[in-house]
């Protein structure tokens, strides 16, 4: 097929290559897997996840189980906003030292600070990596084991991952704005500290808050996960009915994380768009 | 004025949090509890590097892998499948239909489809990918659909003026225009689900979360930290390699 | 007669007319122009013929048929018979020349041969072949969005020559081309209609152009056919009568290919 001279395609080989890469990856990539849609058909399969979805309607709503229900939501919400303070707290003095918008050294060197200050910063950058790159849920496991069940974990686990997240976003967020006013205040003598406030966080500040929301929102759904690790809220009380069968139960669990996740993502379009 | 009532309420939320959940700081920070935790992270310091721990975590980490790989390369078919009727190709009720399927499939979390898939397939990694499937096809569906319905649909009509149907139109005129797009989006998904997919097993659908799970359950703090090791080199390796992906595919 | 139509309108949904009362006849073998100002409804006429819009008004018959009396899978093979060539051609940024080229023979190739084609492109030669004819063969694997208006414009005709309808519409086909370019290709167009002995209708806004390569000379302004002359018995009078008043020519610009944007993940 591959004709010779001018008429060759060049893109033929690096193609065949591919496919052929791909095919040589699937293979033990299905086995290790274990794919296997038939199991979902089997019979005694069928019939229980049957009987489980079936007892989804109606959804549970007796007056006890919503009690439970608003509690657990209200703990989700509350475990997303004190992580979040949390994260903040170690967020914003971690991007200040990882940023290089604050360098001093970098004042006479055209911007780029000397290797020292880049020396200083890797550490708190590396840091923040560890923080965000270990998913929350097994940060929230590892709590649930030192600090006991129940939402102290869940709010210790957003706190730490998201303080990751986070701090390595507002570095960018100060490294990506105007330098000049900063670097004018440093060059006049000021403090670091007050060239930041004033240089770099009114242009920063929008920028900032906007995402801040916007992980406020994921840390929601968040929150509701790491229950089934046993970190409070939503999520542990619909691990406890899928363990019961509880059909009812998890449907209107279920329902109400949608309620939730939907309430969540209208509130932090709202509060992006008054803050942008 | 109404800034200062936003930057209130705020604070208002925040500390309204802090008394719902009743965290006795004191407590949790106290000298007692700081050092029950120091002792408990000390048993990370130490990680277990031994040949036959080693080899565990390597075949729980190729199957994470495989999990997140399948799992994502399923969800893009799924979801492409479904993108088609959801950008209004199919007609008006197809349309509905396919977006709502999209939507109920996104809002479930990946884990809460885990521990679903786990009672309809058992234990086991495949109820993780076929998990993974469910949730990221509904992501990425809608976000084929909003690909499909922004890209110009001129190229797809001149084949169909010159006689070719359907699925050649598709394949010739529009695939083209959004494929690089696709595969950005594809490869956005992967680096999310290596981390779930290594965290799926925590609710019993293999990987490395089941290894931490049990370890943790059993006090071998020396073998989770090595399992925690491996979960961050893989999600880094993921990271470097689907960002070389995508400079190497999208941008060029 | 190939193309037929006897009192042909077309109004689009927003209610303004594009054409009204077209009668027309053009036999097997006949090179046409369509000449006048922009705006006349020289596209909306060509896109009437290409089947890619149902006439209002009129009947329209077109290589012995009426395409919108015959079912979607006929009308689909009448479709292959006709080649259609865009002022811009709409191809793919990321599509190389060689697939952008086979492209043209889709209606006639099989599912499974088409979607080969997609990964290997299976005429190589014949893609080479049609571009030579176009001085175009150096650009085979380049990708399309690295090509110039007036070599999209080549590619465009390619494409048709390698589809080998048997009624080829184009629409503006040299507009991009600097004259030599532009006199040359549409010899190509006119040796490939006398070649294999089939119908040729361009519109153009070069009338030096048209009267240089085609016998046969319509005049479309305001949406009606104002005359329909031999080249030779065209006059400066009909001329000056169908582009009185024309406005500056509204230059084309190519829609921006989209970029694939950032997705924050959760």
């Amino acid at each position: 097929m591959l004709t010779r001279g001018p008429l060759r395609d060049p893109a033929a080989l690096p193609r065949l290559s591919l496919s052929l890469l791909a095919l040589f990856l699937l293979w033990p990539g299905l086995s290790l897997s274990e794919l296997d849609l038939g199991v979902l058909l089997q019979g005694d399969n069928t019939a229980t996840m049957g009987q489980f979805v079936a007892a989804f309607w109606p959804p549970e709503h007796g007056r006890e189980f919503l009690e439970l229900l608003g509690r657990a939501t209200l703990e989700t919400l509350a475990i997303a906003t004190a992580g979040m303070s949390l994260a903040l707290l170690i967020a914003l003095p971690a991007s200040l030292l990882a940023s290089r918008a604050l360098s001093l050294s970098a004042l006479h060197r055209g911007g780029r600070p000397a290797w020292w200050g880049a020396l200083l910063r890797w550490p708190v950058r590396i840091f923040l990596i560890v923080l965000r790159s270990v998913p929350e849920i097994v940060w929230a496991l590892l709590f649930v084991r030192a600090v006991g069940l129940g939402p102290s974990a869940g709010v210790l686990a957003i706190a730490i991952t998201y303080a990751g997240m986070l701090g390595k976003v507002y570095a960018e967020i100060f490294e990506s704005v105007d330098p000049r006013p900063a670097r004018a205040l440093l060059g006049s003598g000021s403090p670091r500290l007050v060239a930041f406030l004033y240089g770099i966080l009114p242009n920063a500040a929008a920028e900032m808050l906007s995402y801040t929301v916007y992980r406020w929102e994921c840390a929601i759904r968040a929150s509701v996960v790491m229950g089934f690790v046993g970190a409070g809220g939503l999520g542990q009380q619909i691990d406890l009915s899928m363990r019961m069968f509880a059909g009812g139960e998890v449907a209107s669990m279920l329902l109400t994380f949608l309620l939730l996740v939907l309430l969540a993502d209208q509130l932090s379009r709202l509060l992006r768009g008054r803050l942008a | 004025m109404s800034n200062a009532l936003l930057l209130l309420g705020l604070l208002a939320a925040v500390t309204a949090s802090f008394a719902w959940l009743e965290i006795d700081f004191g407590a949790l920070f106290g000298a007692d509890s700081l050092r029950q935790m120091g002792d408990y992270a000390s048993g990370f310091l130490s990680p277990d590097f031994s040949p036959a721990h080693l080899l565990a975590i390597g075949r729980g980490a190729l199957e994470t892998l495989a999990m997140s790989a399948i799992g994502t390369l399923l969800a893009a078919l799924l979801g492409l499948l479904l993108a088609l009727p959801a950008s209004g190709r199919c007609g008006l009720p197809a349309n509905a239909a396919a977006r709502l399927l999209l939507n109920a499939l996104r809002a479930i979390p990946e884990l809460v489809w885990a521990a679903l898939m786990v009672l309809a397939a058992g234990l086991g990694p495949n109820a993780g990918t076929l998990a993974l499937a469910l949730h990221t096809a509904g992501v990425l569906g809608r976000l084929f659909a909003e690909a499909l319905e922004n890209i110009p649909g001129e190229p797809a009509e001149a084949v169909r003026l010159a006689g070719g149907g359907r699925v050649a139109a598709f394949c010739y005129g529009t695939l083209p225009g959004v494929w690089p797009q696709l595969l950005a989006y594809t490869l956005y998904r992967w680096e999310n689900n290596i981390r779930m997919a290594s965290v799926l097993g925590f609710v019993g659908a293999g990987g490395l979360g089941q290894m931490l799970y049990l370890s943790l359950s059993l006090f071998q703090e020396a073998q989770a930290a090595t399992v925690i090791l491996a979960m961050l080199s893989l999600v880094l390796g993921v990271d470097a390699l689907s960002g070389w992906g995508r400079h190497r595919w999208v941008w060029n | 007669m190939i193309l037929k139509l006897s009192g042909v309108g077309l109004t689009h949904a927003n209610g303004q007319v594009a054409l009204s009362d077209i009668g027309l006849a053009i036999a097997p073998g006949e090179r046409v122009a369509i000449i006048g100002p922009s705006g006349a409804g020289k596209t909306s006429l060509l896109r009437l013929l290409a089947t890619a819009q149902r006439p209002s008004a009129g009947r329209i018959e077109i290589l012995g048929a009426d395409p919108w009396a015959l079912s979607a899978a006929a009308r689909q093979r009448l479709r292959a018979r006709i080649g259609l060539i865009h002022q811009t051609p709409p191809l793919p940024p990321r599509q190389r020349v060689v697939t952008a080229v086979l492209a043209g023979k889709l209606g006639q190739w099989s599912l499974p041969r088409s979607l080969l084609n997609l990964v290997h492109p299976l005429d190589t030669a014949g893609a080479a072949a049609a571009l030579a004819r176009l001085d175009l063969s150096e650009k085979l694997f380049e990708h399309c969005d690295r090509l110039s208006g007036g070599q999209l414009q080549r590619v465009g005709i390619a494409r048709v020559l390698y589809q080998e309808p048997e009624l080829i519409l184009a629409d503006e086909p040299v507009s991009a081309m600097d004259p030599v370019l532009a006199g040359h290709t549409l010899g190509v167009l006119s040796e490939e209609t006398a070649r294999r002995d089939i119908t040729l209708l361009a519109s153009l806004h070069a009338v030096d152009l048209a009267l240089a390569h085609f016998p046969r000379i319509l005049g479309v302004r305001a949406g009606r056919l104002v005359f329909d002359l031999p080249a030779a018995a065209l006059g400066q009078p009909e001329l000056d009568a169908l582009y009185a008043n024309e406005k500056l020519q509204p230059t084309a610009v190519p829609a921006a290919a989209p970029q694939p944007s950032h997705i924050p993940r959760c």
